[in-house]
């Protein structure tokens, strides 16, 4: 057999999004050998489409923001169910995230005095998102990017991470992984690696994500033996694009309703006053009267509830359009073109403007979009300890989207891009100190690295169908039976749909030869969504409630005992098992704060 | 391959569009092959109507060509990943509506010419990585004495146009003084590098000093100005007017007047407001009113 490329590190980053940027950015401040490993080209990762800002109670805006508040905000739009402790350290974290972004060339909008410009999101009670424009991520991105390449960070572009390698220990020491390009085979041996491969999208039929959410860094942990939780929690953004069906699940950011747009069914009614919750009626105005002078005077005024949290519209607008109120493409309309000029409109929201124009031919200036929900974010992932970003895995690290834990059962917009900062950021520096604690170099077991080669090319000696008809009939799947709306029944059936599917997978086979050929790269990826559609599966099998971003038809209302628990789901003598345990529980100074609340 | 490449129109839905303008199926002229040669091989599908050139060819990859390469992310004129020429003009094919094409004519698409075939409709893209690197950072001076830094929205939004490139290279392609020039590589950084140079120089806290390195290493003198890089690009970036002219002036007057160089560094610097006055804006800023009227200059094309 032929020898590997191979490369030594002290920390290998998988994901070159924010999150991993981030890391890689702290690590080799260490002094650690560090690198990042990508599926896309540097600078194209999903951090790109973050549009509308990132939280950060910087108090620019309104002084009275804090940390605290910031805390209970993400708690209370997370319905309790996030690790507390990721929660409080992402609040107090964030400003200085922001602030040193900043010094690294991010150029946000600025307040009259000169400072960060902040803006109103939904589930924030105070402008918090510093923002440029309506494509914040991309400065994220690109400034993280600057940054790291200034710092002479190397990036192995195109390379996708088949699996991870172990030591008899059982602790991660590296990865196998091939060039996009060429089709041949990388080792990388490490002390430490940090998962930042962003979300899972893919795995449902309408979603904003990239063909990259293909949730490998879950998966890759998962077969490495790392536990992940709360699987079944997963946002649908409630604005998505309905049409052109090309455009469908291509993402409209929230910051159109920050900036004062409103949902309308198609008698024109504002359909969001009848869907307001027990839970947030306090603080959310019940008149269109009072909900229009809030943009004025935040003060004296409830927010109107089209900024309520996401989980919280996305499941109106399904009830809207069930109830036979939708546009005519199967969505409802975000109106902002009757309530702001032009000028506004366009300075406001440029790439808004601009994306409804070129792909749907509407000019939001003039008409209202269709919008509806798209499969956006995944608010579980791979568990975490919350100071270290530790898996439960020794030697493997994980942030951003890959982690679980930080947004609970539903995450407020604006908190990812934060997310990323905060704990890229300690991912980067635990797992340098755990790398830089160990002397001596990794041995790669070659026996490991032989099997996940030979599993890698097993798809080019099948003839089974091709992989994007498995694909598409998992998309499929996911979409009708483990969608916004889930029952029991249904969820049973996608069960057993999943072992059909995995099996269609197994057997797929690809034509054509190794270098830049989609079809290996998707029959390989295929396996990612698998074992995702699995875990969120059996989650929502398990979790006999409702809670954020999970909505069971059978268990409408939230159950006190599943506020107490996380999902845990892992690999068990080869397959996915699921187990209830509990939540760490928050200490009682931080649980005065929702006493007083409001 | 190319005996798979057409597709009936027999389970074509009805209702499917139809006529001269909008017909039944197109034909997508694609190029196939890698660095060794290739050529252009025909796709007959069906026109689905509502399409951009992205979706028509990844239904060719999922229905007729699953080995076909191509690079794209985002689908939504964000990422820049999937440049490609269109009938000859180099485009973003996610934003590239088929209905803006003749479709009766097969429709060419070829890998970005200016840089190296890899396979298909893609190529090696790291002269523009290897730029990048040659590129001194940002380097700001000290924040004021709360912590902050002040810039005003005006300053800040000459620099913004500029971050809101999205690495396409659309420019870098088109621009003729490496296009067909490989030779010009090694001293020429290209409008997508211009821009990025101009952003840091007009960036009111950025002190480095980046002239030499702009006129005599990367070659913004070979620009003749010719602007097909603004033409090009999706952003609508005035790379030539907006940066590269004011980089060409501010590298002459370096050569006289160094004083001038930094009387242009410095730049007004909104005074720090005290506490009361920042709470008595904050409405008026969280309603979103910037201080420019300027809207930000968006592509139309
Ligand atoms: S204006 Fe200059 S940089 Fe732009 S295409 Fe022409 S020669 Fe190239
Ligand atoms: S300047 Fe414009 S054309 Fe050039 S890379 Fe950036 S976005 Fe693309
Ligand atoms: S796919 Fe991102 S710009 Fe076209």
């Amino acid at each position: 057999m032929a020898e590997y490329e191979s490369h030594t590190l002290d920390v290998l980053i998988i994901g070159a999004g924010g999150a991993g940027l981030r890391a890689a950015i702290e690590a080799s401040a260490t002094g650690a050998r560090t690198a990042l490993v990508c599926k896309s080209l540097l600078g194209k990762a999903h951090t790109v489409m973050a549009e509308g800002g990132v939280a950060a109670a910087l108090g620019n805006v309104w002084p009275e923001d804090n940390w605290e508040v910031h805390f209970r905000d993400t708690m209370r739009g997370g319905k309790m169910l996030n690790n507390w402790r990721m929660a409080q350290l992402h609040a107090q974290e964030a400003p200085d995230r922001v602030l040193e972004l900043e010094e690294w060339g991010a150029v946000f909008d600025r307040t009259a005095d000169g400072r960060i410009l902040q803006r109103d999101f939904g589930g924030h009670r105070y402008a918090r998102l510093a923002h440029v424009g309506d494509r914040t991520g991309l400065e994220l991105l690109r400034t993280c990017q600057q940054r790291a390449v200034s710092l002479g960070i190397e990036v192995f572009m195109e390379c996708k991470i088949v699996r991870l390698l172990t030591d008899a220990t059982g602790a991660v020491n590296g990865a196998v992984g091939f060039w996009r390009e060429s089709g041949t085979f990388v080792v990388f041996g490490a002390k430490s690696v940090v998962i930042a491969a962003g979300g899972v999208g893919k795995t449902w039929k309408f979603t904003s994500n990239s063909w990259e959410g293909t949730g490998d860094g879950h998966a890759l942990a998962l077969w490495a033996g790392a536990d992940m939780i709360d699987m079944e929690c997963v946002q649908f953004h409630p604005t998505g694009m309905v049409w052109p069906p090309s455009a469908r699940g291509i993402l409209v950011t929230e910051g159109v309703r920050g900036d004062g747009g409103v949902l309308r069914n198609s008698d024109g009614e504002r359909f969001m006053f009848n869907y307001i919750p027990d839970f947030y009626a306090k603080e959310t105005a019940d008149t269109i009267e009072e909900g229009d002078q809030w943009y004025e005077n935040k003060t004296d005024f409830r927010r109107p509830p089209e900024l309520l949290p996401r989980d919280e519209v996305a499941r109106s607008i399904n009830s809207e359009v069930k109830a036979g109120r939708g546009s005519p493409h199967g969505g409802i309309y975000l109106d902002i073109a009757s309530r702001r000029s032009p000028e506004y409109i366009k300075r406001r929201l440029p790439s808004m403007y601009h994306q409804f124009k070129e792909l749907a031919d509407v000019d939001i200036t003039v008409e209202a979009m269709e919008i509806g929900p798209t499969c956006h974010y995944i608010m579980g992932g791979i568990r975490v300890d919350a100071d270290t970003a530790a898996t439960t895995v020794p030697g493997l690290f994980a942030a951003g989207e890959a982690a679980g834990g930080m947004h609970g059962a539903n995450r407020l917009g604006g908190n990812s891009l934060s997310d990323l900062l905060v704990f890229g950021r300690r991912a980067g520096q635990y797992a340098a100190e755990h790398a830089l604690g160990r002397p001596d170099d990794v041995e790669i077991d070659r026996t490991q690295v032989d099997a996940v080669v030979g599993h890698a090319l097993a798809p080019f000696a099948r003839d089974g169908e091709n992989p994007y008809a498995v694909h598409h009939a998992l998309q499929e799947t996911m979409q009708s039976l483990v969608g916004i709306i889930r029952t029991e029944s249904e969820l049973l059936e996608a069960r057993e749909a999943l072992d059909a599917l995995e099996e269609r997978a197994a057997a797929s086979g690809v034509e054509g030869h190794r270098q830049f050929n989609p079809g290996w790269h998707l029959a390989l990826d295929l396996e990612s969504m698998l074992a995702v559609a699995r875990c969120t599966t059996l989650g929502a099998i398990e979790r006999k409630e409702s809670r954020g971003g999970h909505t069971r038809d059978d268990f409408p209302g939230p159950d006190p005992e599943f506020a107490k628990v996380n999902m845990v789901t892992r690999m068990h003598d080869g397959a996915v098992v699921v187990a209830a345990e509990p939540l760490p529980e928050m200490p009682d100074e931080l649980k005065t704060l929702f006493e007083e609340a409001h | 391959m190319s005996s798979e490449a057409t597709v009936t129109a027999a389970n074509r839905p009805a209702g499917a569009p139809a006529g001269s303008s909008s017909p039944a199926d197109v034909t997508m002229r694609l190029w196939r092959g890698d660095a060794s040669g290739g050529g252009f091989v025909d796709y007959t599908i069906e026109n689905l109507g509502g399409e951009v050139v992205l979706d028509v060819v990844h239904r060719i990859q999922a229905e007729q060509a699953p080995d076909l390469a191509v690079r794209w992310n985002c689908k939504a004129g964000k990422c820049g990943s999937c440049s490609a020429e269109v009938n000859g003009k180099p485009r973003l094919m996610c934003m590239t509506r088929m209905s803006t094409l003749e479709l009766s004519e097969p429709i060419t698409i070829s890998p970005m010419r200016g840089n190296p075939v890899i396979r298909d409709l893609v190529t090696d893209v790291s002269f523009h990585f290897a730029v990048a690197r040659r590129i001194p950072a940002f380097h700001p001076g000290p924040r004021e004495a709360d912590g902050t830094y002040r810039m005003a929205q005006v300053d800040v939004e000459r620099v913004q146009e500029f971050r809101k490139c999205i690495e396409c290279f659309l420019c870098q392609n088109v621009c003729h003084v490496i296009r067909d020039h490989e030779e010009n590589k090694p001293a020429f950084a290209g409008p997508r590098f211009f821009a990025r140079l101009a952003e840091l120089e007009m960036h009111p806290l950025d002190t480095l000093d980046r002239r030499e390195l702009i006129s005599r290493d990367l070659g913004v003198g070979l620009c003749n100005i010719t602007k097909c890089c603004s033409e090009v690009c999706p952003e609508g970036i005035h790379i030539t007017d907006n940066a590269i002219i004011p980089l060409k002036e501010r590298v002459v007057d370096a050569r006289y007047d160094p004083i001038a160089w930094l009387g242009r560094k410095i730049r007004r610097r909104p005074s720090p407001t005290p506490a009361y006055v920042t709470a008595a804006l904050a409405p008026a800023a969280a309603t979103g009113e910037v201080i420019s009227t300027e809207p930000a200059p968006r592509a139309t094309s």
